[in-house]
């Protein structure tokens, strides 16, 4: 039924990475809060890590060969999709818990959704990806989802 | 009374406003450890991708909608979620606006639905999303 998606690509769907494991310092929480300019003290001061912290948290370190020309870091968990050219994305996140300094958290990422659709100037091609942060006992900390279109 | 009776639907969040310059956009990207050319590397920005010029990081916008939300909401309450899309690009050295306004209040179950934006000097929504806030319960109990 679906254009540019074939049965393998869709295949992808429910794939998960390896999880990874972070642990949260204060200065690391203080750098974040200084470079998105927080006006609340307890974020400056570290205290607490302010809501979209752990996209910093959480974001791949990988070796300088493994950058794109461009300086991106390759998502391991996505397949070659047809389209290539990103568009908007979109991000939702519920939250659980504060995130403090000395919390060792656990991401789980899964891609849990590829679809097409008919744009106004052709195909697009859209993805979720899925992101649980627990503690290491599993305590629930956030969910977050991606969706990325492709054009 | 309550902060959340005294909220309804219609009522503006204070605005925040925030011109991102290439000091910032370093300390964001190396706080994410984000090496995409086109947030630091203005002739690859401009001559290679096409940009006007040094493009500012998505989740920054994304970042500032939680900022409006918890200054709004000081500490009456939790963020309980949000969400947002990256229509447009901003760039460095515009002056972006962030502001909000109360979509829905559910007293019963003691949240709030806000609907918030990050605009730029044209005033197009470049960063469009909501957000659910839950206030604190207070000492009588819900009424």
């Amino acid at each position: 039924m679906s254009g540019l998606l074939s049965e393998a690509l869709l295949a992808n769907i429910g794939k998960q990475a390896p999880p990874r494991t972070e642990v949260v310092t204060r200065r690391d929480i203080r750098k974040y809060a200084v470079a998105t300019g927080q006006r609340d003290p307890k974020f400056l001061a570290g205290d607490v890590a302010p809501p979209l912290y752990h996209v910093a948290l959480f974001w791949d370190v990988v070796p300088m060969a493994e950058l794109t020309p461009d300086g991106v870091s390759i998502d391991k968990l996505l397949p070659k999709f047809p389209l290539e050219r990103a568009m908007a994305g979109g991000l939702k996140i519920d939250y659980h818990r504060d995130i403090v300094p000395g919390d060792v958290l656990v991401a789980r990422r899964t891609l849990t959704d590829i679809y097409e659709k008919q744009g106004r100037q052709g195909p697009l091609i859209f993805y979720e990806v899925i992101m649980e942060v627990s503690t290491e006992a599993g305590e629930p900390v956030l969910t977050e989802k991606t969706t990325r279109i492709l054009r | 009374m309550a902060r959340i009776d005294a909220i309804k639907p219609g009522d503006q969040l204070p605005s925040l406003v925030d011109t991102p310059d290439i000091v910032q956009s370093f300390l964001y990207n190396a706080a994410l450890w984000n090496a995409h050319r086109i947030h630091f590397d203005l002739p690859y920005a401009t001559e290679a991708e096409g940009y006007p010029g040094l493009v500012v990081a998505g989740p920054l916008m994304g970042d500032w909608l939680t900022q409006c939300v918890l200054a709004w909401l000081g500490d009456d309450g939790r963020l309980a979620s949000i969400e947002y899309s990256n229509r447009q690009a901003a760039y460095i050295g515009e002056t972006l606006t962030t502001s909000g306004k109360v979509v829905a209040v559910d007293r019963d179950a003691g949240t709030a639905t806000l609907e918030v934006a990050v605009s730029n000097e044209a005033g197009d929504v470049i960063t469009p999303g909501s957000a659910v806030v839950r206030f604190h319960e207070t000492g009588g109990g819900k009424s």
